[in-house]
């Protein structure tokens, strides 16, 4: 299985300047730049290893190994249902809701296996924070609020409230939209802004980690745009995992790309590559066929 | 060769759509409707009824009906009846109150029951507890009155004294005399675990119902199973838990049976005095003309209070409803 | 990628480990020791202290072991948990005791002769041999099936209002429902008797009884009614009328009998509701003594009423038991409706 250069300063610039809009995916994913400062790396990113993952006695997870590092997007892309966004659940210990759900392996936020023994699983979710794919504001609460209730839910005690409020919405791109009707009740805004919100209510936190799971499916096109821009944005701080269908969408977001499949068995992780690679050299036939779109 | 279809230029008008419903169907509609407003026609007769059978003693009594604490029928050596007074004060005094402890007790207990019961018990468990609490609210009042006259009061009895031995302080805790028994402390103990089974189904039914994309947002963020709770399933489920609070008030402020046994006034530990119901079921054996009438009049305050009660529990859970949705 | 991996066991280690539970099982028996030291110490006595005392210590150890391992968050969510078990375990306690009071004293009151006699020639305080509840008994039955009659039709009409005809009254009908079956025992009793004994019968009789049960029966039926024929799809309904079936032959055959076991229990419901209800019957049945089975004429005894004078007349051991066999009757009574409503939509539930 490659592995990625998790810590060398890439910079996959155009070689082939195609000034004209590129048509092909590979074509997309060699326009995405990628620009890191190792300073303001947050945390060392995240690792899994040998994961597993059961529902009772159904194996849905088999053997998934990869690498994310701080500072990288790195997208889940494959068919429905083989397993992408259980294996983002056992990311940050949200598999274990499920009331039969087993697991093996382990997942090392910073170095430390989060399935440890003794861990503090609120702790964790608050370095490993999650986007879900309909957006889910807390309605009883206004828009500032909803954007501090993380703060307020771990009862962490902070001081700077407002700073935290408009540096967070500033981030998620809405605060030009919201900072005149902070206090308005959340339902108010669109979808995509809904979304927005709820990406802003996951940084209030300080995660190092931030998993999407198909965040922009319910939205309109200017919203997405909008939300992957903040993805860039982000991942120069922070490592960000996606899952998307959109092989487009992982094509203009993510550095690295991991493609995962199911025969009818466990899913299993075929191939992970630099996007461009992955969609421009697949290695495995599996990959090519998916990525050039002979089945999805 | 493929045509192009152009928009049109003028809009046609709008067609009515009508249907001419078979007799057969005519007739359904019919009869349906009519049982349909039986609810409506019987608590209009309820009402009427009463009115017309109670409104004289209304008239005379004015509104001393409610205020008053006086019921009482002076007869002389003839059995003509000399003077009457006829006042429910005490008696409304003793049903409100004892309405009250029962829900202080019951809704807390329900509210917390139903949480564990949700998000707490293991699956086996819960479906266990929740047949047994089913179970309980089907059981007729007649044996809580009694298992609590039986049971309950000798404990209660004893708990009561030693609450008037050290908070007697407090005025609703002193008594003039030690009677300890049949206090309307002990009275909305009963009701309160009468209530309890009602209150725990209906707010477990609510908490079921929470979205569970709000729940899992708020583990995601790192909340603890408290502050999901107060974060998402309290502001979801305030407006229907309350909507089951006023339902086991509702119960509570009509039963008769449990209001017999126990003899209610305003010195919570006391055990003299009454309530409404029970002073129409004691009093109506051997009560003549106009004392009936005053009985029916009571009858009618007993139930425009549940109706008001009522009324409210449905304007409270509509508009507390909407707003954690 | 060709390596053979084997596949590793399943596990959970979200679950608790052996040393959480094993403080969990320390904080327990802290509490139980605590509990009696407390009740030792206080004026405080009986099993009721000891019980709240054991939850009071269980929350505070819980609470201080939570804060070193974990913070003050997790401190707080220990406590939620705890008070909720405490809760639950208040809630279920009275059920038990309930049961088990009725069976222990109400065994001393059985007799054959329960079945076979009534109490017109027996007094309360007789020996448990004289006289039965046979009269009870068939009274109950009687005029809880007569009022089963007349609500039935009732309660079904105004739930297929609201469901397939939902007209414009719905709204108020769905509110007046509502305020019916908040409607108190005793005042549906004084209604029948204002409106039907006083004018136009002047007597008691076990039909006046069955009027009054009814209408404390009509909205528990309706609402339960309604939940099971809201559950039908409305494809189902859209299939009747698409054969170009009338909306009366749609609902009677394609939609009532599918809800036809949601029915029975919303009935059998109805019938638990009102079999113990005192008030009404006390007001307006009269309660005789003899066997009564004619519900128009005299009165008519039923076993709430049955309780009800033993405990108030009866002042003797066998009055007491009396009341409790009484009670226990009715106990079985309800938990067979119970049980039968549970098969009935466990059954249904399947299919």
């Amino acid at each position: 299985m490659s592995n990625q250069d998790s810590t060398s300063n890439e910079k996959e610039n155009t070689e082939m300047k195609t000034a004209v809009t590129p048509s092909s995916l590979a074509g997309i994913a060699q326009s995405h730049t990628r620009n890191v400062e190792n300073s303001q790396l947050l945390g060392m990113g995240l690792e899994a290893r040998g994961i597993h993952a059961w529902f009772g006695s159904k194996h849905v997870l088999s053997d998934i190994t990869l690498d994310f590092a701080a500072g990288t997007v790195t997208s889940l892309i494959g068919p429905s249902g083989c397993g992408k966004s259980t294996f983002l659940r056992t990311l940050n210990r949200m598999h274990e809701f499920i009331p039969t759900a087993a697991m093996a392996g382990s997942v090392l936020l910073d170095g430390k296996d989060i399935y440890e023994s003794g861990t503090d699983v609120t702790k964790i979710r608050l370095k490993v924070g999650m986007v879900f794919q309909k957006p889910n504001p807390f309605p009883s609460m206004t828009i500032g609020e909803n954007v501090l209730s993380g703060i307020k839910l771990a009862q962490l005690k902070v001081k700077n409230h407002e700073e935290i409020l408009e540096e967070c919405l500033e981030r998620a791109g809405l605060w030009s939209e919201v900072k005149d009707r902070l206090n308005d009740h959340a339902g108010a805004l669109s979808g995509g802004q809904q979304q927005r919100l709820c990406i802003a209510r996951s940084l209030a936190v300080r995660p190092e980690v931030l998993l999407m799971d198909e965040p922009c499916s319910a939205l309109d096109p200017g919203s997405t745009y909008r939300i992957e821009e903040t993805i860039s944005q982000l991942s120069k701080t922070m490592s960000i995992i996606i899952v998307t269908h959109n092989m487009q969408q992982a094509a203009r977001v993510s550095d690295y790309a991991a493609f995962f499949l199911s025969d009818g068995g466990p899913g299993q992780m075929i191939e992970t590559a630099p996007t461009s690679e992955l969609f421009s050299r697949p290695r495995d036939k599996r990959t090519e066929d998916y990525v050039t779109g002979r089945f999805g | 060769m493929s045509t192009i279809q152009k928009p049109p230029t003028e809009l046609p008008a709008r067609r009515e759509i009508t249907t001419k419903p078979r007799f057969s169907d005519r007739v359904f509609r019919v009869v349906v409707t009519t049982g349909g407003l039986s609810s409506l026609i019987i608590l209009g007769l309820i009402l009427a009824f009463l009115t017309y059978r109670g409104f004289g003693v209304v008239r005379t009594e004015g509104f001393g009906l409610i205020t008053s604490s006086k019921w009482d029928v002076v007869e002389d050596e003839f059995g003509n009846v000399v003077s009457q007074d006829y006042g429910l004060a005490a008696m409304l005094v003793g049903t409100i109150l004892c309405a009250i402890i029962a829900v202080l007790v019951g809704v807390p207990i329900s509210i917390l029951s139903a949480l564990y019961l949700e998000f707490y018990a293991t699956s086996k468990i819960r479906t266990f507890l929740i047949s047994l609490i089913d179970l309980m609210a089907a059981f007729p009042s007649i044996l809580f009155g009694l298992w609590g006259f039986a049971i309950l009061m000798p404990s209660a009895e004893y708990w009561a004294k030693l609450l008037n031995k050290y908070f007697d302080w407090i005025p609703v805790f002193e008594v003039p005399a030690p009677v300890f028994t049949r206090s309307p402390f002990i009275a909305g103990l009963v009701l309160a675990i009468m209530i309890i089974p009602i209150c725990t189904s209906v707010s477990r039914e609510v908490f079921s119902q929470t979205p569970l994309d709000r729940i899992q947002a708020a583990y995601a963020l790192g909340a603890s199973r408290l502050a999901m709770i107060r974060a998402v399933v309290i502001p979801f489920g305030r407006g229907g838990v309350v909507g089951g609070a006023m339902l086991g008030l509702g119960r509570a402020m009509g039963d008769t049976v449990l209001n017999i046994v126990y003899q209610v006034n305003w010195q919570v530990l006391f055990g003299v005095g009454g309530n409404v119901a029970s002073l129409i079921l004691l009093k109506i054996g051997e009560a003549d003309m106009e004392e009936t009438k005053a009985l029916m009049a009571a009858g009618l305050v007993l139930f425009l209070l549940t109706l008001l009660v009522n009324g409210i529990a449905n304007l409270l859970v509509n508009k507390l409803g909407k707003s954690g949705r | 990628m060709s390596t053979e991996t084997l596949i590793p066991k399943p596990s959970r280690p979200w679950l608790a480990t052996p040393k959480e539970r094993f403080v969990t099982l320390q904080n327990f028996l802290l509490s139980v020791v605590s509990s009696y030291l407390i009740v030792l110490v206080t004026p405080m006595k009986g099993k009721l202290p000891l019980f709240f005392m054991f939850f009071f210590s269980l929350i505070i150890l819980s609470f201080i072991t939570q804060y070193r391992a974990k913070g003050k968050a997790a401190a707080q969510d220990s406590i939620l948990t705890v008070v909720s078990v405490l809760a639950m375990s208040i809630a279920v306690v009275p059920i038990i005791s309930i049961v088990g009071t009725i069976i222990a004293r109400g065994y001393q009151g059985l007799h054959w002769s329960m079945f076979t006699q009534d109490m017109s020639q027996a007094t309360v305080n007789d020996p448990i041999g004289t006289g039965g509840i046979l009269h009870a008994i068939l009274g109950t039955t009687i005029m809880v099936s007569i009022a089963l009659i007349i609500s039935l039709p009732i309660a079904l009409l105004t739930a297929l209002y609201l469901t397939e005809i939902k007209g414009r009254l719905s709204a108020p009908i769905r509110f007046l429902v509502q305020a019916m079956s908040g409607v108190p025992s005793i005042v549906a009793g004084l209604f029948i008797l204002s409106s039907i004994v006083y004018p136009i019968t002047q007597s008691y009789s076990g039909l006046m009884g069955s009027l009054a049960l009814a209408i404390l029966m009509i909205p528990t039926v309706a609402r339960t009614a309604e939940e099971v024929l809201l559950l039908i799809p409305n494809d189902l309904r859209e299939a009747g009328l698409a054969l170009g079936a009338t909306q009366w032959r749609t609902v009677a055959m394609v939609v009532v009998p599918a809800v036809k076991s949601g029915l029975i229990t919303a009935v059998i419901l109805g019938v638990a509701r009102i079999i113990g209800e005192t008030a009404p019957v006390l007001l307006v049945s009269g309660g005789g003594d003899a066997t009564n089975l004619n519900p128009l004429e005299g009165p008519m005894g039923s076993i709430p009423y049955y309780v009800w004078k033993s405990f108030l007349l009866g002042g003797t051991e066998e009055s007491s038991h009396r009341t409790w066999a009484g009670l226990l009757i009715l106990l079985i009574w309800v938990l067979l409706l119970f049980g039968v409503a549970r098969l009935i939509s466990a059954r249904a539930g399947k299919r």
